[in-house]
């Protein structure tokens, strides 16, 4: 088994994880498939004196096996993902536990915090550069914009990239069952930098994560 | 247009340098000067690559042969490249390929030189256009490489230039060079909309008598729909480069999300226009494997109806899956689920064309010539790239490898392991038509190795990488920590592209070689004894290395540096030792017909004249791939050979 992926993190990751060996061993059983038959071809069919090859324009039935059979696996390929598409992309969760703001640019995530009020987008919001810190076991939605060109948010061990596009608003969420400390590299050409633009996603324990938010509340007031 | 009027445009035809070489308006000689300017491009592109992936193996060391520069070199200070100059070799690398080689070689030179030929009409619908098509390309080409010269250096935006990135001078730096890069895009799809009216034209009124749609070689079936698709769709692309240059001269907001543009109508536009594009670059590949697979099995093409079905279905459903570029883009989500539909659907007319090249194999007579191994290449490559497409067509998956490594692998093997196989397969087996002489087998066969063992070795592990979560266009991996353990993968894909890069040499040899009749039989003579010198200084390596590595193992770049050297001198000893045994003069003249196919280029003389046929243009009477027909001496016989028991009128 094959297991290059990175170490996932997300509560929902093993549904990705899931299709991707589902489509990996779909894959490579067909390739082994023509690849061994090429190959026998190749060999068996070589040119040999006195044989000639044999005269046919087809055969409509191997057509049609040929036609459905991968038509088979790709719908269901496609009904696997659907769901988990919908479960990354679409049922934006209503009630998060945690919600944060990230404000792309050229070569920084900002990240939001809600600050004492526990509210995006008021006054006493604390803004802090390329950390995203969450508490293990919770439902955190990222809500994301953009200050001057695309960027793409990425943290590979949650399994989560999302474009973010100056002018509107993007988000993810997931739900990390870990602690530690994972990267978030930029994964849209973003300019000169794009290269080095990272930042640190911690997840902490409960009482950690409490600590941090004290720390951050009272910088803000004091 | 009818016979005689085409006859009569060449009756007046005075040959002078300048009408026969520069301004001309024969299809094939317009084909010869879209090959030569897609070949001199090969070059840039290739040499493009080669730079960046050392920075990407060995990160901020001078690139190999350029140290010798000052500190003070604006383009790239004491041989290293900076990061606004890696993004604009990136940019560079990928437009170039596309707009400048793959599509001038198949698009123009294939369809120019093949077109008439292998319908049997006399030359293109209208000459003069295509005349003009060609040097509204070169201008086009011009204009690019203008761009490197100017200040600020090229455009840096990548090859998808996704505005607002690619609007503003302050977000990369880069002035002119992106403005330059528009209009360039812009007049090659001029100079392509050109083309793709003669090809369409030429196709449905030209083809001669007897020349019946179902007895067209699936070559022909390809450039047909590929010029359909360029009408289409590169005016899209035309349009909005234009946007782009209004967006950046004359300050309007098309794509400025701060003054009330749309970044995501850029992307909905260059996609629109670069989904087609893929098909563009891939269909003529699979038409000409086609045929090989065909020539070469001594065997009608298994299912000819159900290829050239599967070729139309590509071409129809090729307009409604732009969005699984945009997966992650921000578009709604729900358009995610339209799109992985649709391209789903995509992949099953390019599963039915693999089983039916598999079929074509079947029970055939099977030539390894050049042209033929080529041919298995692109099968077999194309097949990993499709398969690899998969993933991403999942649009669940495509979360995790979108923007990774894991993306150029897939592109690579379609358009490098695809087109690229597809283009040396088509160049080996037509070149004797082209130009009256045969290409040597033997440096034939050692390009191909090189070609496809350098290859794998480049382009394999970039999925291995992109599982990893290695972003594309990032200038250095060293910046992240889980990307460290990935590192030595990076060194394997560079040795690899170097590989890959020197390899071409051997075909330029090839190519510049049977051109001109060189004479290669010093080579024998020098052989035994450079192939000894070589051998004894592999030994001497290997004896340093292992001491080496047993004195001073903390070293392992120079390590694997050392190593990869090594096996590249083993290689090139063999191959020398290989050559040695075969080399002659170059450059064979050519029969008429040297790999006894069917089509009608081959009815044609070596090298056809003016006009192609001769007096009487030929009938055809059969289809093309009438190969091995039970009863007939011969296992082949031209088009124009009259129907007898047995063979089948048309597929």
């Amino acid at each position: 088994m094959m297991s290059w992926l990175p170490e996932n993190i997300s509560a929902d990751g093993g549904d990705m994880d899931f299709l991707f060996y589902v489509i990996y061993y779909i894959t490579s059983a067909t390739f082994i498939l023509v690849a061994v038959c090429m190959v026998a071809f190749l060999i068996l069919y070589r040119q040999k004196p006195g044989v000639r090859a044999t005269y046919t324009h087809g055969n409509n039935t191997l057509e049609i096996i040929w036609t459905i059979t991968p038509a088979i696996f790709l719908v269901v390929i496609m009904l696997l993902s659907q769901p988990s598409w919908a479960k990354f992309k679409i049922d934006r969760p209503a009630n998060p536990d945690v919600r944060i703001g990230v404000i792309a640019k050229q070569f920084n995530w900002i990240v939001v915090y809600p600050g004492p009020d526990g509210k995006l987008g008021t006054k006493d919001d604390v803004k802090l550069d390329n950390q995203v810190n969450v508490p293990v076991n919770k439902t955190v939605l990222i809500s994301m914009t953009g200050q001057d060109v695309i960027h793409s948010f990425f943290i590979p061990q949650a399994r989560v990239k999302q474009d973010i596009v100056p002018g509107r608003e993007t988000a993810v969420w997931f739900k990390p069952i870990k602690t530690g400390k994972f990267e978030i590299p930029c994964a849209e050409l973003c300019g000169m930098g794009h290269s080095g633009m990272n930042g640190e996603l911690v997840v902490h324990t409960a009482e950690s994560y409490k600590a941090f938010l004290e720390k951050i509340n009272t910088k803000k007031s004091s | 247009m009818s016979d005689s009027t085409a006859a009569a445009g060449h009756d007046h035809h005075q040959s002078t340098f300048l009408n026969t070489y520069v301004f001309s308006t024969d299809h094939k000689m317009i084909g010869k000067q879209f090959f030569w300017l897609a070949l001199v491009m090969m070059i840039l592109g290739g040499g493009l690559a080669l730079m960046f992936r050392w920075q990407l193996a060995w990160p901020e060391t001078s690139v190999w042969g350029f140290g010798w520069l000052s500190e003070d070199n604006e383009f790239m200070p004491t041989g290293i490249i900076g990061p606004d100059k890696y993004n604009m070799m990136v940019t560079m690398h990928a437009t170039v390929m596309v707009f400048l080689v793959l599509m001038p070689m198949f698009s123009g030179a294939f369809s120019n030189f093949l077109i008439p030929l292998m319908i049997g009409a006399r030359d293109m619908a209208f000459p003069l256009l295509n005349m003009l098509s060609f040097w509204v390309a070169a201008l086009g080409a011009l204009i690019m490489m203008i761009g490197f010269f100017v200040e600020g250096g090229h455009a840096a935006a990548g090859w998808t230039a996704y505005a607002p990135l690619s609007i503003k001078e302050e977000y990369t730096g880069v002035g002119m060079g992106q403005t330059l890069w528009a209009l360039s895009i812009f007049t090659l799809t001029i100079s392509s909309l050109m083309g793709s009216v003669n090809y369409i034209t030429t196709i449905i009124n030209m083809r001669t008598k007897g020349m019946i749609w179902f007895r067209m070689p699936m070559t022909i079936w390809a450039l047909f729909v590929v010029a359909i698709l360029s009408l289409l769709a590169l005016p899209i692309l035309g349009a909005a480069a234009v946007l782009m240059i209004f967006d950046r001269v004359f300050d309007t907001a098309f794509f400025d999300p701060q003054r009330g543009g749309q970044p995501l109508l850029w992307q909905h536009l260059f996609w629109y226009f670069g989904h087609p594009e893929v098909y563009i670059l891939i269909l003529p590949a699979m038409g000409i494997t086609s045929d090989i697979l065909s020539v070469f099995s001594r065997k009608p093409v298994f299912g000819y109806r159900a290829m050239v079905y599967a070729i139309i279905a590509i071409a129809f459903i090729g307009w409604i899956v732009w969005g699984h570029h945009m997966f992650q883009s921000g578009m709604n989500p729900r358009l995610g689920q339209a799109f992985m539909t649709t391209t789903m659907l995509i992949s099953i007319p390019s599963a039915i064309k693999t089983f039916n090249w598999l079929g074509t194999l079947w029970r055939g007579s099977i030539r390894f010539t050049v042209p033929m191994l080529h041919a298995l290449a692109f099968v077999s490559m194309f097949v990993i790239g499709g398969l690899s497409g998969i993933f991403m067509a999942s649009n669940t998956v495509d979360i995790f490898i979108h923007d990774t490594y894991f993306i150029v692998a897939h592109i690579h093997y379609v358009l490098f392991g695809g087109s690229m196989f597809g283009l040396f397969a088509g160049i080996s087996f037509w070149f004797p038509k082209m130009f009256g002489r045969m290409l040597n087998a033997s440096l034939g066969r050692v390009h191909f190795w090189i070609t496809i063992i350098g290859f794998n070795i480049a382009f394999f592990p970039m999925h291995v990488l992109g599982i990893g979560g290695h972003m594309r266009r990032i200038y250095n991996p060293l910046q992240y920590e889980f990307l460290k353990d990935l590192e030595p993968i990076n060194v394997t894909i560079t040795l690899g592209a170097l590989m890959l890069g020197i390899g071409q040499i051997i075909f330029a040899i090839n190519i510049f070689g049977s051109l001109w009749n060189l004479n290669m039989k010093w080579y024998r003579k020098s052989a035994q004894v450079i192939s000894s010198y070589l051998t004894a200084f592999v030994a001497y390596k290997f004896v340093t290395f292992y001491f080496e590595g047993l004195i001073n193992p903390s070293k392992p770049t120079m390590v694997g540096r050392t190593f990869a050297g090594i096996v590249a001198i083993a290689v090139f000893a063999w191959i020398y030792r290989y050559l040695s045994a075969k080399m002659g003069e170059l450059g064979e003249a050519a029969t008429q017909n040297p790999w006894k196919a069917n089509t009608l280029e081959w009815v044609a003389p070596t090298v056809p004249p003016h006009g192609n046929f001769g007096p009487t243009l030929p009938e055809v009477h059969r289809g093309p791939y009438e190969y091995s027909v039970p009863g007939e001496s011969d296992d082949w016989a031209p088009q124009t050979k009259p129907l007898g028991e047995g063979a089948a009128a048309s597929h």
